[in-house]
């Protein structure tokens, strides 16, 4: 009979969902480990787009945003390293008047959650950024948003959290995981584990887990896709995004561009990115930005990320079985709020309660309100 | 079947000719795609047409001149018979389960999309270089860089050239440069004697090109070209361009006693073999395999050339380095096998003598070819040498240093972590010219073999495309609009 | 003086020609401007050659201002881009010199003659510095 681990805290899923979890609640003194199938860090939060941004999320999601900004504030003290985060302000382009009317009505209600917002356009706008193509007639700046490199930040929290003392397992898928009225039963690589709480932060596959409580959701991946150019002299000045969705660029301190916009192919398990996107996103990239009429293209790639009928992520207790928290689905805006997840998920592990407010994250808002689903005891 | 049929061949050097006059004397019409402006590949490359250049081929091509020739005029011949693009990028592949698929193209700054039902890849190789402190100077090429130079730009690399590295390119460049005149200082082999001779008697199954081989190191030994082996190159020096090669001998001891010889140049030559182009196979999704012999990842292939993917088909060097004859020999099995597939003749065992021959003739040249790794083995073993100040990744300036500390705080220990986390073979090569010596540098910090440390993963678009390219296409359609994010 | 052997070695100048020509030397000439003055080719040069037969250097790297010549020759190294004048970008091993081309190895195109002194930092002088 092989030998038993027990635990406090099994987490599944090494992103950076999971590897602020494991920080924080190793920090806190429980004993924790986190399955990872493959490298931390590796897919949607190693390879999205980097955008460290509040601004353009909707109300319900600000609060969290807010919490989790103060997380990458202290990112140096908290996981060693500065991950290249740059607070380079997020400038969010307006087309048409309407456009503006919709950032203005939109920096009305983020100020009201303390987030200041300044609206630019006209004259003023064209003389700020001459680098950018005359499609774009104004903008709303948050100064206190920007970008940062998903690759070192994502495995560098994993590292944190094992410095920390949690025990991180990579290469090492989950077989099989139960709930047998007291605790969670977990196997993987052929060694049994046992947790009082069992975190669900598989990214684009945490409904495998989820289905195994009844607490599906639905949930589609999504492959979006990037691009990086070779170093350019520096130019694009902020994080920059479109009102009402487009294309995405940021520059990095070498002088890369990395551009988001789109979709690649995907089969829920690998992604990669679609030439026909390539080439549309090329000349919507060069019109906005018109310097990008002299540079090369020269990587592009895609990653599977879990996205909600409302885009809002699943954050929070399941209704069915006791200390089993989920937290997923980010779609496509996991990046800056992931570390506060961390926070918030420990906190409700170590004191039942969080004063972050989670509800319209709430893993069963997607179930019709008459249907009561069985509970499951155990599988 | 056949109307229905679309063959691509990517390619026009010893394969892909080859593979394209088989289809055309089996009746059909195959699109040839090449990224020169002359057909050739490298060995059998063309100087610009029309430019007024006037070597022959015998000074072109040497000995291979014959076999040049015979290239050249094939495909001429076939110029009718066949779709012919040159200076096409073919920078994506998009295959559909064995259903076909498109390739997406670059062609006279304006984007292509090339459908086929089959495809044929004959991509070639480059040289295969490892790094020396200093190789980045200004005066520091490939071997097959410098022979690239004289042979289509009737150039020099330089006034007074060091040729280094190991392989028999190392000795055919350096004999075709004393031949047209260049001062060649010296010749180092990293590679003993002894592993040639030791490697003789599977050399002796290409005797024709053992004997190639053998003269020209003959030659430049009659001629007083200083020729030194069992290498071990130290440095190339210089301020704003090389002035200078240090090495010594890589039996003399250790530390103080080795003496370091300077051997004075304004340029250098290097290579230590060649690495197939096998990033069009990767991203159409064929499964790779490690070949022991090379040290390398190459695409599964049949004896035919399949490979994993039902309509793809591999052959010549961009498959795996066998030499131009090989190329040749494959670009024609695999056409074969297209022809198979397709179910095109008017019986199944038309050509079974044929293939079984091709067959037989590529196996012998195999064992030729393990013979030449052997005598020729590239020195990735001394990755340990290589100081923490020698660039590693040209295009993103990340030395040897950088590599190891990453690797020594237990922070990747396979390829493509190490790349993501300290950006080598994210630069504009893709990894061509630092993959491989990162990958020497992984298993010797982990003490594991090259195989176990991953693969470089090809990334579209294969090579860098101007950004500019995507603005005459009035065709293209906007994002989505579920496919907008913020 | 350029006598002992010495001298002749250390003495390499960026503003010396990295490429020799052993043959092949009667075609038709072409000129091109480069950094802005005036200089001359063979029909059938590709810009590389061209450029290396005017100087030592094609380009400086955008993380140390390193000079670069180029490397592989064929197309698959990527370190010999450059740029013309109007901004297009140029892989100069694998494109032919044209009559009358402009091209820029350094940030900014200077008239002066070449004194083998550090390229002016990228983003100088451009119209498109923008903000710090």
């Amino acid at each position: 009979m092989s030998e038993l681990h027990h635990y406090d805290v099994a987490i599944a899923g090494g992103g950076l969902v999971g590897a602020s979890a494991a920080l924080a609640l190793a920090r806190a003194g429980l004993r924790v480990v986190l399955f990872e199938r493959r490298y931390c860090g590796a897919q949607a939060s190693g390879v999205n787009y980097g955008g460290v941004r509040c601004q353009g999320r909707p109300a319900e999601q600000l609060p969290l945003a807010m919490r989790a900004r103060e997380v990458w504030r202290r990112l140096p003290e908290s996981i060693g390293i500065d991950g290249e985060f740059v607070v380079s302000g997020h400038l969010r382009l307006a087309r048409s008047e309407a456009d503006l009317a919709g950032l203005a009505e939109y920096a009305h209600m983020a100020a009201e959650h303390g987030l200041h917002l300044e609206l630019i356009a006209g004259r003023a706008f064209r003389t700020r950024y001459p680098w950018l193509g005359s499609a774009a007639i104004g903008g709303s700046l948050c100064e206190t948003d920007g970008h940062a490199n998903p690759r070192l930040v994502s495995p560098a929290f994993a590292q944190a959290a094992r410095r920390a003392g949690a025990d991180v397992l990579e290469l090492t898928p989950l077989d099989d995981v139960t709930y047998d009225g007291a605790r969670f039963q977990l196997s993987a690589n052929g060694r049994r584990f046992s947790a009082d709480w069992l975190i669900n932060a598989a990214g684009a596959w945490a409904n495998t887990i989820a289905q195994r409580f009844g607490d599906a959701v639905p949930m589609q991946p999504i492959y979006p896709n990037m691009w990086v150019t070779e170093p350019l002299p520096q130019f694009i000045t902020h994080n920059l995004g479109v009102y009402g969705g487009g294309i995405y660029a940021r520059q990095v301190a070498r002088g890369n561009c990395i551009i988001g916009g789109g979709r690649g192919y995907g089969d829920g398990q690998y992604a990669q990115p679609s030439s026909d996107t390539t080439r549309t996103v090329m000349r919507d990239a060069c019109a906005l930005l018109p310097m990008l009429r002299e540079a090369l293209l020269i990587r592009s790639w895609s990653g599977v990320e879990g996205c909600t009928p409302d885009h809002n992520p699943i954050i929070g207790a399941s209704h069915r079985v006791p200390r089993l928290l989920h937290a997923f689905g980010f779609s496509g805006g996991g990046f800056l709020l992931a570390p506060g997840v961390g926070e918030v998920l420990a906190e409700l592990v170590v004191s039942g309660a969080t004063a972050t407010p989670l509800a319209a994250f709430d893993v069963d808002r997607f179930v019709p309100a008459a249907a009561s689903l069985p509970s499951i005891t155990s599988s | 079947m056949t109307d229905a049929a679309r063959i691509v061949i990517v390619g026009a050097g010893p394969a892909g000719v080859r593979a394209a006059e088989t289809l055309v004397a089996a009746g059909l019409r195959p699109l040839v795609l090449d990224e020169q402006s002359r057909c050739g590949g490298q060995i059998y490359r063309q100087p610009a047409a029309g430019a007024g250049f006037e070597r022959s081929k015998r000074t072109l091509y040497g000995f291979e001149a014959a076999k040049a020739h015979a290239l050249h005029s094939t495909m001429e011949a076939l110029l009718p018979h066949i779709g012919y693009q040159a200076d096409t990028l073919v920078w994506d592949c998009e295959a559909r389960n064995g259903q076909g698929g498109r390739l997406v193209a670059l062609h006279d700054a304006r984007e292509q999309n090339v459908p086929f039902s089959h495809l044929i890849l004959a991509t070639g190789a480059t040289d295969r270089v490892l790094p020396i402190p200093g190789w980045t100077l200004p005066g520091v090429y490939t071997l097959g860089g410098a022979q690239t130079a004289l042979k289509t730009q009737g150039c020099a690399i330089g006034s007074q050239i060091v040729f280094a590295g190991t392989g028999p390119l190392l000795y055919l460049v350096a004999y075709q440069y004393a031949k047209a005149g260049a001062r060649v200082a010296a010749v180092l082999d990293t590679s003993p004697l002894a592993a040639q001779a030791r490697a003789l008697p599977k050399l002796a199954r290409q005797p024709a090109t053992l004997a190639k081989g053998v003269y020209y190191v003959g030659w430049l030994q009659a001629h007083g070209v200083r020729i030194e082996r069992n290498v071990t190159l130290e440095r190339v020096h210089g301020e704003r361009s090389v002035t200078s090669l240090a090495w010594r001998r890589a039996d003399a001891g250790n530390g103080d006693e080795a003496i370091v010889e300077t051997i004075r140049c304004d340029a250098l030559a290097l290579g230590f073999g060649l690495r197939p182009e096998t990033q069009l196979a990767d991203i159409a999704g064929c499964r790779f395999r490690f070949d022991d012999t090379t040290q390398c990842w190459l695409p599964e292939r049949d004896a035919a050339g399949r490979s994993s993917i039902a309509g793809i088909y591999l052959a010549g060097d961009g498959a795996g380095i066998a030499g131009a004859d090989a190329a040749e020999l494959a670009g024609r099995r695999a056409a074969l096998a297209v022809l198979e597939d397709l179910q095109c003749e008017a019986t199944p065992d038309a050509h079974h003598e044929e293939t079984a021959s091709l067959e037989r003739a590529m196996k012998r040249i195999a064992v030729f070819r393990s013979g030449l790794e052997a005598a020729f083995p590239p020195p990735f073993g001394r990755a340990a040498s290589w100081p923490d100040d020698t660039i590693v990744c040209r295009c993103e300036q990340i030395d040897a240093g950088t590599l190891r500390r990453c690797v020594r705080a237990g922070e990747a220990k396979e390829i493509n972590r190490l790349k993501a986390l300290t950006r080598v073979g994210m630069g504009r090569c893709q990894g061509r010219m630092c993959g491989e010596a990162a990958l020497a540098l992984i298993a010797d910090e982990t003490d594991c073999s090259m195989q176990t440390v991953g693969r470089l993963r090809a990334q579209a678009p294969v090579k860098p495309i101007p950004l500019a390219a995507a603005l005459g296409d009035d065709a293209l359609a906007a994002i989505p609009e579920h496919a907008r994010d913020e | 003086m350029l006598g002992t052997p010495d001298r002749q070695a250390d003495a390499c100048h960026p503003c010396d020609p990295q490429f020799v020509r052993v043959a092949e030397t009667r075609r038709a000439s072409v000129s091109f401007f480069l950094d802005g003055r005036e200089a001359q080719a063979l029909v059938g040069d590709t810009v590389l050659t061209a450029v290396l037969l005017q100087q030592r250097f094609v380009r400086h790297s955008e993380f140390n201002d390193e000079p670069r010549a180029g490397f592989c020759l064929i197309g698959a190294c990527q370190d010999c881009w450059l740029h013309t004048e109007a901004g297009e970008r140029i892989r100069a091993c694998s494109t032919p010199i044209v009559a009358g081309m402009r091209l820029v190895t350094r940030a900014r195109a200077s008239g002066m003659n070449c004194d083998g002194d550090r390229a002016a930092a990228p983003g100088d002088g451009t119209a498109w510095s923008g903000e710090r």
